[in-house]
């Protein structure tokens, strides 16, 4: 049996369930939304690049509502990231929030399934902002991830808390088949809250894993939040990860994107400025090696007038390591005021990788600063010389220089744990010290 | 030391060094004056190994060891060192960890032990005070957004921190005003002893000031057309190159 029988049989499972209300009729419209579009093809104009039907083909299982797993803490231990002990870390397996393995370590923070935030004092939150995200992901495979939006989780942070980080891991249990992971987050972060999200993803087990992630964040006035997205699974391991934020109160949002390995990654990220004054910034990385293929699709729309977006993304690709950025910045009619700018650098480190890259200004009001670019080239010859008649050698003086090239990405992971693990995965894929 | 024999070179087919021969001993201080076009920067880039240059004749020694057949790496362990004319700004490289890692590669090579991270910092304090350099051009990126003279400063530095055998400085003194000229020079001074050499590769004169000279030579059409002792540099600023391109001129046609 592929994928898609499989999907379609747990369709099944849910419209027999018999359940009412707004998740089960987001649920049954996702439902026939997937079976109207499929997964996207290089057909769909935002997929042009990117191939994901192939997984579907395949026998990939769909992994029941339920938390079902056998993993442990120690099982855990192996990819904590640094500073794990003062923070809340939430673990994901195959795609379900598991209680067990999650540590809480904030009276601020609360965490329970999306059933039943829409049931109690957060419905209110749930029917208003669940689901928006829609608005920019028009394709099957968000729509295949909402189908199954009752096992989703909430999460909400309190009015003014300064919350410590919270670590999210999502780990796909491969080792006895195939697994189609979908997590699938609501995040509200309360007014004058200050949090910093970093979130993981890891495969056990050899066989392969296909996450399809959707994550809604709704962040409210005068709250700040920084979002830390590293990527570093296995080859065999490949996502579709869209993140949202709706800017619904004046707000601060920073977001690092950094892509280090895996099979197919897709991220979408979406920013809604929908609230005066409010300021998001961007940042990513992408360092591909092997036949790894990393796809960062963006779009930040400018709602209101006001607002600020900046936005800096830089790749190496290395071997036959194939990149694409899509950047696309909205300013709509009434975003006077607004200044938004984009970047995207890359360096070719072989003959046989590639970049794709397109930024997309669309811009209906009249009174705003924008600006974006976009450049593709190799390392610097004359840097290199330099370096070298220095007396470093030439390898060594090439990894120089390509961290040298990610340090202004690098600089702003704000957390210093994270960004010395980060810094230290670059540079164990430089081989610094085999050098 | 260095040992230049017939040195043809040139670059995308052209040839711009026809027949070079020079003989530096340790402790001497070399200047190589021409007027533009004459093959002077394309000297200094095939002695310290630039890429895209191709050496068609001849050959080079450093100390007996054949240079040409070294990559750039090798020639600075062997002892070379090149000031550029114009130093590569690098963004995101510290000026401390690019000087900590050149070191200890150069050590490498040369059969020492790596320098730990007390010893390494008392070498570059004592360094930058030499060269009379603000510590905080240290943990910014390498060359970025420093002065003309804090670039040339900064490659004086360099070549007090790799201790070379033959310092090569291409067009030093270029962009300079005279108080800048005079720091990089009592730089290089205080650098010399019996056993390294300096070969000074200038335009003007007003270097030669201050690094003075024990010879000169005068490079024209990619050949070393008049040697002579330090006087040489004064006549070629007081009756410019055009006299040497005449003497040159004449000579062929009789």
């Amino acid at each position: 049996m592929n994928t898609i029988e499989n999907i379609k049989e747990r369709f099944q499972e849910l419209s027999s369930s018999g359940e009412v209300g707004v998740l089960s009729s987001m649920s049954k419209k996702a439902v026939d939304s997937f079976n109207e579009m499929g997964v996207p093809s290089v057909k769909h104009e935002e997929w042009k690049y990117t191939r994901i039907g192939g997984f579907f083909n395949q026998e990939y299982s769909v992994v029941p509502g339920i938390e079902i797993n056998d993993l442990s803490s120690t099982d855990i231990d192996l990819f904590r990231l640094p500073g794990h002990e003062k923070v809340s870390e939430l673990v994901f397996v195959n795609g379900y929030y598991s209680g067990r393995l999650s540590h809480i370590r904030s009276a601020s923070l609360t965490v329970l399934s999306l059933g039943d935030a829409s049931k109690n004092e957060f419905a209110g939150i749930v029917s208003k902002y669940l689901g928006n995200s829609g608005k920019y992901l028009k394709d099957g495979i968000f729509a295949l991830n909402t189908a199954f939006v009752q096992d989703g989780l909430f999460i909400h942070i309190k009015k003014g808390a300064i919350e410590p980080p919270v670590y999210i891991y999502n780990i796909t249990d491969s080792r006895s088949s195939n697994i189609l992971a979908q997590p699938r987050t609501l995040i509200y972060i309360s007014e004058q809250a200050h949090v910093q999200l970093i979130e993981t993803y890891t495969t056990i087990g050899s066989s392969e894993s296909f996450t399809n992630q959707v994550t809604e964040i709704v962040v409210e006035k005068d709250a700040l939040v920084e979002y830390y997205k590293i990527q570093n699974d296995a080859i065999h391991s490949s996502q579709v990860s869209a993140t949202s934020f709706q800017q619904v109160g004046k707000s601060y949002v920073h977001a690092v994107t950094v892509s280090l390995n895996g099979g197919v990654v897709r991220n979408n990220l979406n920013i809604s400025l929908a609230a005066e004054r409010s300021e998001a910034h961007l940042y990513g990385l992408y360092f591909l090696k092997g036949d790894s293929h990393i796809d960062n699709h963006t779009v930040v729309d400018h709602i209101v007038p006001n607002c600020e977006s900046n936005e800096l993304y830089k790749g190496i690709v290395d071997d036959k390591g194939a990149a694409v950025f899509n950047g696309k910045i909205f300013v709509q009619p009434q975003a006077q005021k607004t200044n938004a700018f984009q970047s995207n650098k890359n360096i070719l480190m072989s003959d046989t990788a590639s970049v794709n890259t397109k930024p997309q200004l669309e811009i209906f009001a009249d009174d705003v600063k924008c600006s974006h670019g976009c450049t593709v080239g190799q390392l610097d010859e004359e840097g290199l010389f330099y370096l070298q008649s220095r007396g470093i050698n030439e390898k060594m003086a090439r990894s120089l220089l390509v961290h040298a090239f990610a340090v202004n990405i690098l600089e702003h992971i704000k957390p210093a744990p994270i960004r010395d693990y980060v810094d230290r995965l670059i540079d164990e894929r430089l081989e610094f010290d085999k050098l | 030391m260095l040992t230049i024999r017939n040195l043809h070179a040139g670059i995308e087919g052209k040839k711009i060094l026809n027949g070079i021969n020079l003989d530096i001993k340790p402790g001497e201080v070399h200047a190589i004056m021409g007027p533009n076009g004459s093959g002077k920067s394309t000297l200094a880039s095939v002695l310290a190994g630039r890429a895209d240059f191709e050496v068609s004749e001849g050959s080079v020694t450093l100390s007996g060891k054949d240079l040409l057949a070294l990559s750039p790496e090798d020639r600075a362990g062997e002892g070379l060192f090149l000031a550029f004319q114009y130093p590569i700004e690098i963004a995101g490289l510290t000026t401390t960890n690019f000087i900590k890692t050149a070191v200890n590669q150069v050590r490498k090579y040369r059969g020492e032990t790596s320098l730990d991270a007390v010893q390494f910092l008392k070498l570059m304090k004592e360094k930058m005070a030499l060269m009379g350099m603000d510590q905080s051009l240290l943990s910014r990126s390498l060359n970025e957004g420093f002065s003309g003279g804090e670039k040339k400063r900064n490659e004086i530095f360099q070549m007090a921190m790799l201790q070379p055998k033959l310092a090569i400085l291409d067009e030093t003194d270029s962009g300079l005003d005279i108080d800048a000229i005079r720091v990089v020079a009592n730089g290089v001074n205080m650098l010399r002893n019996k056993d390294n050499a300096v070969l000074a590769i200038t335009h003007y004169q007003r270097l030669l000031d201050y690094i003075v000279p024990d010879f000169v030579h005068v490079l024209y059409n990619g050949r070393i057309v008049k040697s002579g002792p330090k006087e040489l540099a004064l006549e070629l600023e007081e009756r410019g190159y055009d006299f040497i391109k005449n003497e040159v001129n004449e000579a062929q046609e009789a």
